[in-house]
């Protein structure tokens, strides 16, 4: 009961602080903290076009959040979401061109599909590599955040293209995107993308809760010795959790790719969405449901700050600083969840 | 207890919510309803550099500004304003903030906001935007295009003149259809005046890796080169880094290097010293164009699904103001060709196929 409630109350007291906070650094840098939040709250509600948008943005949120989460939870921490989120974007574009005359029920699905394949797949290598060799994930997974940053641009401007800086826009029947929704908020870009991150936060609520996989699973990331003692196969599931987690990040991809952009362009850096993923999947306390409504909060705070400049003049710079704040201080919720376990653990002991 | 307390403590904060909301509202109202005065507005997208990145959304927003104090208007909603693009993926929800808020003429800066415009103006016939350094084809689009490749033949006559050692160099951002126009036109300029100097050409594929440009310039400059000519955004700050590193080293070494897209002397001087390894710059008047298709659509003429090119011409490209490292000679002869462009006989390449006729 106790933990349940400390498990809700921690973050909503993180998200107070950090809105304080933030309204503090508006104030002493002469701007109303009221209109600022005000426009805030106008840049997510006050139009179906903004919620539109706002569903919009939290939809990676939630996979790359859930990428990072499944992999926790696993006992696994998968920095890669970055890389693996650009592959599965890289993935689902290019299926998405490279037919043109497929019905959309079978190259739709193809498309999302190979995302979460190329996903798993990017995963995979530094999962093989902590299973048979015991090289350390964390340091496996950023690099490999960097090598698929290039191999993405080489891809991108030589395979795909003939040296463009973007591909081709995707075929109609391979789009997530439709005219319902569009019409619906008022042109916005939301897209069906939400109905499968909604679906995957269901599927691994199921996974880890329900079956016996999930329990193995769960089981090595608690105690390794103690599950191989059990008879489970340690290296074994080291490698589908990482596999399962690159497909989150793999999907999270097919959202950009097959959602809000329709193609992918060459980048000059990493986008931020599986670094985000970290922090969603932390605020969210690694469950299911936590990493949706984290992504909310974090989606909702990156789009509606876009009408704090506009309507309140507030600089970007500064309502950038709020924003950090803000999640700053939600980020640091986890502190404070550790803090409180351990001392009442140290309780429970007495 | 504690579970009804939090119920409390959550419904008061989501009672709180739709007050605030419900104020929002009414608020919102009231502006709109001060929107329909009759200022002629004006606001732009800038991409990811940001409006202060030195180059030409810098000099676009200068161009707002100058037409915002030409006619009375302030910055805020009901003048002229600008939003930064954090992302790639902010472009279009910015364009439609705009149009929201019922701005007269939208500008997207830079070619990278080209998809974006395009679905914003498909969506919103009744909107006019402007897209810099691109081609949208749509009727309530203007779209604003430099000649890059003339004022690139310029600089590239300076180079072609300057050099002793007859090794030039180009250093491109992302290598595409624009930048290709810095490239041939500079090599056309070198060409025309020194056949025997060779420029090595390099695109380092951004626009924001200054260390990148750095190493990119010092191996060229290394082989003997002894001016590079940067069309590479931020990258091209690197190149500015080396050449001063090693001018400082040894001032007497022939190090120079051709800036971009607006006068950059101030990014080649070296702290301490007269010296500044800026030869000259290309200039781009981002700013002139942006105002002057502000000033058209005030008066009622918005160049609406035209291709508004600045040239020579028109002001729109030229050699930097600062020539205090050029000669006499060089400044006359830049005069004589900026002359032969103007009047036609001489048609700088812009592609690959038109430099290869352009040299026989």
């Amino acid at each position: 009961m106790y933990k349940r409630l400390s498990n809700i109350l921690i973050p909503v007291i993180a998200v107070i602080l950090g809105l304080i906070a933030g309204a503090i650094v508006m104030l002493v840098s002469g701007y109303s903290p009221v209109d600022g939040y005000i426009a805030l709250w106008e840049g997510i509600f006050s139009d179906t076009y903004f919620m539109g948008e706002t569903i919009r943005q939290v939809t990676p949120y939630i996979l790359a959040g859930l990428a990072v989460a499944f992999a926790f939870r696993t006992g696994l921490f998968n920095i890669g979401v970055e890389g693996q989120f650009l592959m599965g974007w890289l993935a689902s574009v290019w299926i998405g061109t490279l037919f043109t005359e497929l019905p959309r029920i079978i190259h739709l699905p193809l498309a999302v599909l190979a995302a979460a394949v190329a996903g798993a797949l990017w995963a995979f290598i530094p999962g093989l590599l902590k299973a048979k060799y015991r090289v350390h994930e964390v340091i496996t997974t950023i690099m490999m955040n960097y090598i698929s940053l290039h191999v993405v641009n080489y891809i991108i401007s030589n395979v795909l293209t003939d040296r463009s800086d973007k591909t081709e826009t995707i075929a109609a029947s391979a789009t997530l995107r439709s005219e319902f929704f569009a019409a619906l908020t008022d042109n916005s870009r939301l897209h069906w993308g939400f109905a499968i991150a909604i679906a995957g936060a269901i599927i691994m609520w199921f996974l880890l809760e329900k079956t016996t996989k999930g329990y193995e699973l769960k089981a090595v990331g608690f105690n390794q010795h103690a599950s191989e003692y059990a008879g489970i196969s340690v290296n074994k599931n080291i490698v589908y959790a990482m596999l399962i987690s690159g497909a989150f990040a793999g999907l999270a991809g097919a959202m950009e790719g097959l959602g809000t952009f329709g193609y992918i362009g060459v980048k000059g850096a990493h986008t931020g969405v599986g670094f985000d993923g970290i922090a969603v999947a932390l605020l969210g306390a690694n469950t299911a449901i936590g990493v949706v409504l984290a992504a909310l909060l974090f989606g909702g705070l990156k789009y509606g700050s876009l009408n704090m400049p506009l309507e309140t003049g507030i600089p970007t710079e500064i309502i950038d600083v709020v924003i950090a704040l803000i999640i700053f201080f939600v980020a640091s919720s986890y502190i404070i969840r550790v803090v409180i376990s351990k001392f009442s653990k140290k309780k429970g002991v007495e | 207890m504690k579970k009804r307390k939090f119920g409390l403590a959550l419904s008061l904060v989501l009672a709180a919510g739709t007050i605030l909301g419900a104020c929002g509202n009414s608020e919102e109202s009231s502006n709109e309803g001060d929107s329909e005065k009759d200022n002629f507005t004006v606001a732009m997208v800038t991409d990811t550099g940001g409006v202060d990145d030195k180059s030409f959304n810098q000099s676009a927003w200068e161009g707002l500004q100058a037409f915002g104090e030409e006619n009375g208007l302030e910055k805020g909603k009901d003048g002229y304003n600008y939003l930064q693009s954090e992302s790639d993926a902010d472009y279009t929800t910015n364009l439609n903030q705009l149009v929201r808020q019922d701005f007269d003429v939208i500008y997207g800066i830079g070619f990278l906001l080209e998809s974006a415009v395009k679905e914003a103006a498909e969506q919103n016939p009744d909107s006019n935007f402007a897209i810099v350094d691109s081609v949208v084809d749509a009727d309530n689009v203007a779209s604003i295009t430099f000649k890059e490749h003339e004022g690139s033949f310029l600089v590239g006559v300076i180079a072609g003149l300057q050099s002793k050692s007859n090794k030039i160099g180009f250093v491109g951002g992302v290598e595409s259809e624009l930048i290709k126009k810095f490239e041939i036109g500079f090599r056309a300029g070198v060409e025309s005046v020194n056949p025997d100097a060779d420029v090595q050409v390099k695109y380092t594929g951004s626009f924001s890796d200054a260390s990148l440009g750095k190493a990119t310039a010092e191996a060229m400059y290394k082989s003997g080169t002894d001016i590079i000519y940067h069309a590479a955004g931020a990258t091209g700050n690197g190149v500015f880094t080396e050449a001063k590193n090693i001018k400082k080293n040894d001032p007497d070494k022939e190090v120079w290097v051709i800036g971009v897209d607006k006068d950059q002397s101030a990014e080649g001087a070296i702290d301490g010293t007269d010296l500044n390894v800026t030869l000259t710059s290309m200039v781009k008047r981002v700013d002139l164009a942006v105002k002057q298709v502000a000033t058209e659509a005030k008066e009622g003429n918005f160049p609406g699904g035209e291709i508004v090119e600045f040239g020579l011409d028109a002001d729109g490209v030229d050699i930097a103001p600062t020539t205090d490292n050029l000669s006499e000679d060089m400044i006359k002869s830049v005069d004589e060709y900026k002359e032969k462009i103007k009047n036609g006989e001489i048609k700088v390449p812009a592609t690959d196929k038109e430099l290869e006729e352009f040299l026989k």
